[in-house]
């Protein structure tokens, strides 16, 4: 029987429909006799949700790297 | 970063990797272009630096630098309603980084006077998970956002950071269990 910090990673794969079906097997054995990994898991699917309703923008990582240098340039400038 | 015994220093090097995703989205959210924002952001950036001297360590690097967005954001739009004023916002002690002292500051701060509820509330949560990965450990929130956000298959994710899928996936679950802590009370229904 897999543990609680085990089941609880398992979860979050499955949130990505990234776990295989032996740990989709044990994280729902797990579900049944485990009194408080039911609510996190509850909590971990409505982190999906809220994660798909989130509107997230990010830069990239060239848009990141040009950031830095500029801050770079700046600072020398400085110096 | 914060270092021991209050004192607080800045750290230019990370801020970037920081805090560039959270101050853009919050430039977004206030200003409603992205290329805009990006020139915000860019712009936030380089004055903070110019301004390092001048932090006192009252405030925590983050919140500091969301007050001088604050400023790029009304300057913005000074530029934008009226061609004549020229006038930028000191970045001096006359600044109230609650936001609250000037009326012009007021009206930006508070997105609900010009936005209509439903996209606004989902830039909301955009804004708080941004702003919870910022405060989680870098690696985490990395791993986090680029499998969850930038929707990047496992297998390019642990190249780029070169860990193994098992790694992976216990660096987001750790980031998933902070943001189910730091998100709580706001966003989650109590059942």
């Amino acid at each position: 029987m897999i543990s609680c910090d085990e089941a609880a990673v398992i979860c979050s794969k499955t949130q990505y429909r990234e776990a295989g079906f032996w740990e989709r097997l044990q994280l729902r054995m797990h579900l049944l006799i485990c009194k408080t990994c039911p609510s996190f898991s509850r909590k971990n699917r409505q982190l999906s949700n809220l994660c798909d309703q989130a509107v997230i923008k990010t830069l990239s990582s060239e848009e990141k790297s040009r950031l830095k240098k500029r801050l770079q340039s700046t600072s020398s400038e400085d110096a | 970063m914060e270092s021991e015994g209050g004192q607080k220093t800045l750290n230019p090097e990370a801020w970037v990797d920081r805090y560039a995703d959270y101050l853009y989205n919050y430039a977004i959210s206030r200003v409603g272009d992205e290329n805009i924002a990006k020139d915000i952001l860019q712009d936030t950036f380089v004055a903070a630096l110019q301004a390092s001297k001048s932090f006192k360590g009252n405030a925590a690097e983050r919140t500091w630098l969301v007050a001088i967005l604050k400023h790029k954001i009304i300057d913005h739009y000074r530029r934008s309603n009226s061609q004549k004023a020229k006038a930028e916002v000191p970045l001096g002690s006359e600044f109230d980084p609650s936001g609250e002292g000037n009326p012009l500051q007021r009206q930006i701060a508070d997105p609900e006077s010009t936005r209509e509820n439903d996209p606004i509330e989902n830039s909301e949560l955009g804004l708080a998970i941004q702003n919870c990965l910022s405060q989680i450990p870098q690696n985490h929130a990395r791993a986090f956002s680029l499998k969850t956000i930038e929707h990047w298959t496992t297998e390019d994710i642990c190249k780029e950071l070169n860990i193994s899928p098992s790694n992976l996936w216990v660096m987001v679950h750790r980031a998933r269990t902070a943001l189910m802590e730091c998100l709580n009370t706001q966003w989650f229904k109590n059942n």
